[in-house]
């Protein structure tokens, strides 16, 4: 018999490494032709730091996303990060970078206010320009600022930036301690259809919500969001890399064995954005890398739940745990 | 006005990654490049009792050799505690003993077969519960267990926890086991390196974190003068290395990386490959099977996790206690921060005034475990949500209900007295709901994360 079920779980994850102390710096550097090059250390492990790097930049300077170039290739070249992890790299290089891109608009506006014979805080830089706020007319473009500045001032138009949240002071009995930068906030809905003769799960629907503080790119959220969520349909459904644990007997050692999800197993997903910015974040976002993956293995487990009445405390929930766990219900 | 943030622009390096343009460290090809392969305990604890390459040196077109006597500092890590190549004791089936460089993959396998090697096999303890127990076989000689301030667990301690379970009309307790998973990116372990005159080193590298594994390299290269491996390099190049190793002396080129997951944030091949080529003279590159990175490299550790809830009739969770123990496999690793952060936060997006928990980092014979995509919390995010769910049910509750009344509101507090100001659990369930096409009762929807609990 087939049976279905719903079920929910929620979460939340920290932006950054957990006890604080981790450091990202930043160089913008603007060419006489008023495009930019933005350099950073974190490496780009295919969630996209260097769109968001580029768009931070293009947003400070005020020129187009084509006209930033991205460089993270070595580390006699880049300037210092702790590297990718802990969901740090768009909040913690983020602000990094928009300091850098600050400070490199700093000195377009220094030269340009020479330019137009202005104060340098009254202009601003948009549109791939830099004018006076509210008088249009009295305007250059960044590549003549640039050029002039480079060429004729000398101006050598790199801004830098370092982000570094302290390491956090913590009581060794309780604990207490504020050991992270924001959080963000998740929960996912599945309904899947259990077939009581064969154990089998069939994921039907997965939904997931996320605070992300703010949608830098909605494009990246929703692949981020969707890949995530395949990598916690793995861990409920199918892979397991000591199947006799603690034994290592038949651990898998091929990707035939060893089960990630493939197309034909991730169902429909659909995802929801909500926008709660953080108080200390680049445009207020929050990281949402890791979390992902961490609450639709639990609304698939209580979806089963929901289904038939067993509780799978033993992952991943195989055929072979649901018909068990059904014997035991039955018996 | 935002022009760019908040846009879908086109991803920066898409283009170049799905016409194949983007190199990976296994595309770089430099003219005479050495291939590695090494030499792994097919046993999960024992002492090496004799080692001898001879034979193995002199197979045709073998260009080097190097075990533990060729590492400078044969100890790394953050804690450090992992040898890059076992001298005596070995901790794990499949640490590396021995790495070849030869001019092919052949004459490497080959020259693998000669190596003599002779070990005196010993009790292993895989089972973390087994481990943890006193007289159980020793992992390392730091003891099987991580020690934080005096103890050997981490805690966190709010508020009073027995009191809670006095007070409380339910207790539900539950345990569960959260399984190894293996990161599996696209791309899996590789490195290659370079070496140059001047002498510099340059090192491709698949790392997520280069700067980390920078320093921890030139850890691994610290050369005392006049030691084998100064008189190595300096016959091979004519000039010495520079002794105390920094971070002028090697580049590490990377940055675009084939999938992370974690899986990339431990030293794997990278000080191999840089030894073998520092030794040789000759670029060295170490490409891991599949079979390899899923038997050898790092993992999720597994995780088990026993939660005892003091609840109200109302479904308000009045204090929690966790006891989670993780597998932590042979070596530190990024394991004990894994454990901290799992003690942070494990306990959930719920404001539970009474909170113990203790995080135990148990090592055992398996390959280190180390990072993996949201580190100590995914394990704990499914024991607690089963958990919720089992509380809904006691109650006879609606599972939406138990927990968006002990959803974090703003200005409550973790349970590390962390308060908090930008919250929105409420919010993201009450969207769910709407997107899942769930209709929540009135009560519910007019709940808010800024609203003072009740």
């Amino acid at each position: 018999m087939k049976k279905i079920g719903k079920g929910i779980a929620a979460g939340f994850y920290p932006s950054g490494m957990s006890g604080g102390g981790d450091s990202s710096q930043a160089m913008v550097k603007v060419q006489p032709d008023g495009s930019a090059v933005v350099t950073v250390g974190s490496c780009d492990i295919g969630q996209g730091c260097k769109t968001i790097m580029a768009q931070i930049t293009a947003e400070v300077l005020g020129i187009d996303y084509e006209a930033v170039k991205v460089v993270n290739d070595d580390t006699d070249n880049c300037p210092l990060s702790f590297g990718t992890f802990a969901s740090r790299v768009t909040y913690v290089d983020g602000l990094a970078t928009k300091m850098a891109a600050e400070d490199a608009r700093r000195i377009l506006f220094e030269i340009a206010a020479v330019m137009l014979e202005c104060s340098e805080d009254v202009l601003e830089a948009v549109d791939s320009q830099i004018r006076v706020k509210g008088n249009p007319d009295k305007s250059l473009s960044i590549g003549e600022v640039a050029g002039a500045g480079t060429f004729g001032m000398r101006k050598f138009i790199l801004g830098l930036g370092h982000y570094m949240r302290d390491p956090a002071a913590m009581d060794p009995e309780t604990c207490e301690c504020d050991p992270f930068c924001t959080l963000a906030w998740a929960a996912s809905f599945a309904e899947v259809e259990v077939d009581t003769e064969t154990g089998e799960v069939e994921i039907l629907r997965l939904v997931n919500s996320y605070d992300v503080g703010k949608a830098m790119n909605p494009t990246h959220l929703e692949g981020q969001i969707d890949g995530g969520a395949t990598m916690g349909v793995g861990a409920a459904m199918s892979e397991n890399l000591h199947p006799f644990f603690p034994s290592l007997e038949f651990q898998p050692d091929n990707l035939g064995d060893y089960a990630i999800p493939t197309t034909m197993d991730v169902p429909d997903m659909e995802s929801v954005i909500y926008e709660c910015p953080s108080t200390n974040g680049p445009y207020g976002a929050k990281g949402i890398g890791e979390m992902t993956a961490n609450t639709p293995g639990p609304a698939i487990v209580n979806a089963i739940h929901d289904a038939v009445g067993i509780w799978i405390t033993n992952l991943p929930a195989t055929p072979e745990k649901v018909l068990r766990a059904l014997d035991a219900k039955g018996a | 006005m935002s022009k760019v943030i908040g846009q879908r622009v086109t991803r920066y390096d898409g283009m170049s990654h799905v016409t194949g343009e983007t190199k990976f460290v296994d595309d770089q090809v430099v003219p005479g490049t050495l291939t590695v392969k090494a030499l792994r305990s097919p046993v999960s604890k024992g002492k090496i009792k004799n080692l001898d390459i001879s034979a193995a040196a002199k197979m045709p077109g073998v260009a080097g050799i190097i075990t533990a006597a060729d590492v400078p500092c044969n100890a790394f890590g953050l804690v450090p505690d992992q040898p890059v190549l076992v001298s005596e004791d070995i901790r794990y089936r499949g640490e590396a003993i021995a790495a070849v460089a030869a001019v092919d993959e052949d004459a490497a396998m080959e020259a693998l077969e000669k190596i003599g090697l002779d070990i005196q096999e010993q009790q292993a303890v895989l089972d973390p519960l087994e481990s943890m127990k006193e007289g159980a076989p020793q992992v390392r000689p730091e003891g099987n267990l991580q020690m934080w301030d005096g103890h050997d667990y981490r805690q966190v301690n709010l508020g009073d926890v027995d009191q809670a379970f006095e007070q409380a009309d339910e207790i539900v307790e539950s345990t569960h086991l959260h399984p190894s998973v293996e990161h599996a990116p696209m791309e899996p372990i590789c490195s290659l390196a370079v070496p140059h005159a001047g002498p510099k080193l340059t090192v491709y590298t698949v790392s997520q974190a280069l700067y980390f594994h920078l320093g921890m390299l030139c850890g691994i290269l610290q050369m005392e003068p006049g030691s084998v491996q100064c008189k190595q390099w300096k016959a091979k190049t004519g000039s010495a290395w520079r002794h105390n190793t920094g971070y002028a002396d090697v580049n590490y080129i990377g940055g675009t990386v084939g999938g992370g997951f974690g899986g990339k944030n431990d030293i794997m091949a990278d000080h191999v490959a840089a030894l073998l080529a520092l030794k040789t003279g000759r670029p060295c590159k170490w490409r891991w099977t599949r079979a390899e990175d899923l038997l050898y490299s790092t993992f999720r550790g597994a995780w088990h996790i026993t939660i005892k809830d003091a609840v109200t009739k109302q479904g308000r969770i009045i204090g929690r206690q966790m006891t989670s123990i993780r597998d932590a496999g042979a070596y530190a690793s990024l394991n004990p921060y894994v454990v901290e952060k799992h003690c942070y936060l494990g306990a959930g997006p719920y404001f539970i005034p009474n909170v113990r928990v203790r995080g135990y980092c148990v090592y055992t014979n398996k390959p280190p475990a180390s990072s993996m995509r949201g580190f100590g919390i995914t394990p704990a995010a499914f024991a607690t949500e089963v958990q919720l769910d089992k509380i809904a049910d006691r109650l006879g509750m609606d599972p939406w209900e138990v927990r968006l009344t002990n959803a974090f509101r703003k200005g409550e507090y973790t349970p590390t007295k962390r308060v908090l100001n930008s919250v929105a659990m409420i919010e993201v369930l009450q969207n769910l709901a709407a997107k899942a096409g769930v209709e929540l009762p009135g009560h519910l929807k007019a709940m808010a994360s800024t609203q003072e609990r009740g």
